[in-house]
């Protein structure tokens, strides 16, 4: 199964990666917030997932890391 | 197994980019190309004033920071006096295009054996958003705010089809960061402009059509679309000149 993971004391919650992924999977977590002060990325359906890295491909931060 | 990871050629330091900056997919794309090629330990780069200015933090790789738009005659340089090293450039549309352009053009037309990776986000990002050579007509900004006059101030700069006019570059390609397909097609292409150094083939420019959320006053996901919807049409997508594929052909 595909693992992704993200880096999110980095992540700046811009969202690319959420509209680039075919599965519709990612969210931006409005209620949390990093250190940057900004609400990071996350994964809501790991199961979904189907490891095509398109996420990683858009992230302008290098956040995401993913394994198959 | 990894389908994916910060590439080695990248440094553990934080990009300084607004949210949602495609700077940080360029500036993937050429560690990506320096990792393929193994040449981390003998590439030099040379980094530009304007938003990149601080692209020597962010390179795991020996840098050199060019007085404004100068990037491709210090690149000269390096090239000329460290044959063997790879040389590359990472300069900005207000860099390049604007006060930079006498030195692009004659790098390109001696077919200096450089990479030059420009960024065309059509503004001045580090400044504050003013209009920059490449601004499209009509676009609103800080110095522009009417939308940009080109009774007054002219017409956009189209880059890759002035140098690939010239006899001298091997490579001019153009490519955009917007998606997922363009940016893979954007890695090729800049992966090719540093291949063609290697090989000793000569000048080698990519511009990337790239985005600035912050100064266009848009969200991330509108800026992509405004690079799809206004600013491809503009600067259409593609391989401008490719000497060694015309050599092949004929």
């Amino acid at each position: 199964m595909a693992k992704v993971t993200f880096n999110t004391d980095i992540c700046k919650g811009c969202g690319l990666c959420v509209l680039a992924c075919p599965k519709k999977i990612l969210v931006i977590a409005a209620d949390k917030i990093n250190k940057k002060g900004h609400s990071p990325a996350e994964m809501t359906d790991q199961e979904k997932c189907i490891g095509c890295a398109f996420c990683a491909t858009m992230c302008p931060d290098c956040v995401i890391t993913v394994e198959k | 197994m990894i389908v994916f990871q910060k590439p080695k050629s990248l440094t553990d330091a934080e990009l300084h980019y607004c949210p949602g900056c495609t700077h940080g997919i360029i500036h993937r794309l050429v560690a990506e190309a320096i990792d393929t090629l193994g040449i981390e330990g003998k590439t030099i780069g040379v980094a530009p004033v304007g938003c990149a200015v601080m692209a020597y933090n962010y390179f795991a790789c020996d840098m050199v920071e060019a007085a404004h738009g100068r990037a491709p005659a210090v690149a000269t340089g390096l090239k000329r006096s460290l044959p063997e090293n790879v040389i590359f450039t990472y300069q900005g549309d207000g860099d390049l295009a604007s006060i930079g352009m006498a030195e692009t053009v004659h790098a390109a037309t001696r077919n200096e054996n450089i990479t030059v990776v420009f960024v065309n986000n059509a503004i001045y990002g580090m400044t504050g958003g003013q209009m920059a050579p490449t601004s499209l007509p009509g676009q609103v900004t800080q110095t522009s705010p009417y939308g940009r006059d080109v009774a007054v101030a002219g017409y956009p700069i189209r880059v890759c089809e002035m140098i690939s006019k010239l006899d001298g570059p091997e490579y001019v390609a153009r490519v955009a960061v917007n998606n997922v397909k363009n940016v893979k097609a954007a890695g090729k292409a800049i992966l090719k402009a540093f291949q063609n150094q290697i090989e000793g083939k000569g000048f080698s420019l990519i511009e990337v059509v790239s985005s600035c959320p912050t100064n266009w006053g848009l969200t991330p996901e509108k800026a992509l679309q405004w690079v799809d919807e206004k600013m491809i049409p503009y600067y259409p997508l593609g391989v401008y000149k490719d000497r060694s594929a015309e050599v092949t052909e004929k």
